[in-house]
């Protein structure tokens, strides 16, 4: 193996998403999420009850990208995403919210503390986005 | 470098290419988003060849044992012909053997095939008119019984195919049949766990295939069938699923009456609500939902609530036969 090799494996390895545990994290955490949201009468009108399948799939998206992982989401996509919310009254405390939710799945999970500060950076950076402000 | 095989035209992958980069390159039309194995976005399969471990992680067991695998995960180990998701399906012709009713508005109606048709219990396939009018129906029997698909079809008013295959179609006749699709269908695997089917209506059809299956294969966990309709008249095959649970210590038949009416040795309510106030814990269970769409999205996320895994709660994607 050469030098570049190493320190490319290193840089990798250094990623949140991979430092998490990838894929596999993901999915553990989106089970533990999303029962809290579905159980929260603050926030659950928000989280649609039609289509749990795709409910899912959307929770993936969102800890892939809390988690630092790939994904081909922009601001102006969050935007349209949560439009339809936003005139539902999503505001900052329902954000607030899915914080705590996001915290406290991976304090159950484990994960160490400086970590979740990290996703949790990443997902605060979303909020005006999401809100549309 | 491997070849890739969709239809009629062949794509070479290159070494260092997953399947997904190489179809891009070539310009074919197949939805992707996340590239990281974690959106399903790129779902295909590959019947004849087995893909990759890798390329299979995080699908459900039955999407696995089929061989669908994430295109965007996929360096293929071998030559593979793929099928992308909307490639146009392969009709089969079969001969109606049997016609009779199995209550006042549901026909018991099985083909029969010159070979053996390939299918898990539980699935479902499109059944064809001559005109080309085409609807899912599930399948009620399980492989291991000859060569033949059996369906229970409830009479919709108004319903064209449905009253088609009431009124017209007989004993002789000859329809067209899909292949077998849909990953809602038992799994020989961890044989102890609590198997729930909950079903409204004829959604006993692919439970009736899927606890035939699991009983055959010597599931050892407890099973538990609700089945429920407004009306006593509306249910079917009770004496069958009595005789069953005397065959069957670990086997359970619910049946449920939501109307006024319930006589006894039936339960009073909706399948849900008995169901889930009977068994409070869903914790390492597995789940089938069949029936009435509401039914299905409402205990999808109350059995997931009450502690059933998410990849262990089976429902189909069609719900309803349109009208």
């Amino acid at each position: 193996m050469t030098d570049n090799n190493i320190t490319e494996e290193a840089t990798m390895s250094t990623s949140l998403y991979e430092r998490i545990g990838g894929e596999a994290a993901v999915n553990a955490a989106v089970e533990l999420f999303y029962r809290k949201v579905l159980n929260d009468y603050r926030i659950n009108r928000f989280f649609g009850k039609s289509d749990m399948d795709k409910q899912i799939a959307k929770q993936k998206a969102f800890f892939t990208m809390a988690f630092g992982g790939p994904n081909n989401y922009t601001g102006q996509d969050m935007r349209n995403a949560h439009e339809h919310l936003v005139k539902m009254g999503l505001d900052d405390s329902h954000f607030d919210a899915v914080m705590e939710h996001l915290g406290a799945t991976l304090v159950e999970l484990n994960v160490p503390a400086d970590l979740i500060a990290e996703a949790a950076a990443i997902a605060e950076s979303t909020r005006k986005d999401v809100l549309g402000k | 470098m491997a070849i890739l095989t969709i239809e009629d035209k062949t794509y070479i992958c290159q070494a260092d290419e997953t399947v997904l980069d190489a179809l891009l390159r070539e310009n074919v039309n197949i939805p992707y988003a996340c590239k990281k194995g974690t959106c399903h976005s790129c779902i295909v399969q590959s019947p004849s060849t087995l893909p990759p471990e890798a390329a299979q992680a995080g699908l459900k067991n039955t999407q696995k044992k089929q061989r669908y695998f994430l295109a965007c995960q996929c360096h293929p180990e071998q030559d593979m012909a793929i099928k992308l998701p909307d490639q146009s399906e392969f009709y089969t012709d079969g001969t109606v053997v049997a016609n009779k009713m199995l209550n006042r508005n549901t026909l018991l109606l099985i083909i029969a095939f010159k070979d053996a048709f390939e299918f898990n219990a539980g699935q479902f396939v499109n059944l064809q008119r001559p005109d080309g009018l085409t609807r899912s129906y599930s399948i009620a029997n399980t492989p291991q019984e000859s060569n033949t698909l059996e369906f229970h079809i409830r009479r919709l008013p108004g319903g064209k195919f449905s009253e088609w295959l009431h009124d017209e179609l007989k004993v002789g006749d000859i329809i067209s049949v899909s292949e077998a699709r849909g990953h809602c269908f038992y799994l020989p695997e961890r044989s102890g766990q609590g198997l729930l089917l909950i079903g409204t209506g004829t959604g006993l059809a692919p439970l009736a295939g899927i606890l035939t299956d699991a009983l055959a294969q010597g599931h050892s966990g407890p099973i538990y069938l609700f089945h429920g309709s407004r009306e006593v008249e509306d249910l079917y095959r009770i004496d069958e699923m009595r005789q069953l649970t005397q065959q069957h210590q670990n086997f359970h038949y619910i049946p449920c009456i939501s109307g006024k009416h319930v006589p006894e040795g039936f339960n009073r309510g909706r399948v849900n609500d008995v169901a889930l106030a009977l068994l409070t814990d869903l914790k390492g269970w597995r789940v089938f939902l069949c029936g009435h769409p509401d039914m299905v999205n409402q205990m999808k996320i109350q059995t997931f609530l009450k502690g059933a895994a998410s990849t262990d709660i089976y429902a189909d994607a069609f719900l309803a036969t349109p009208v």
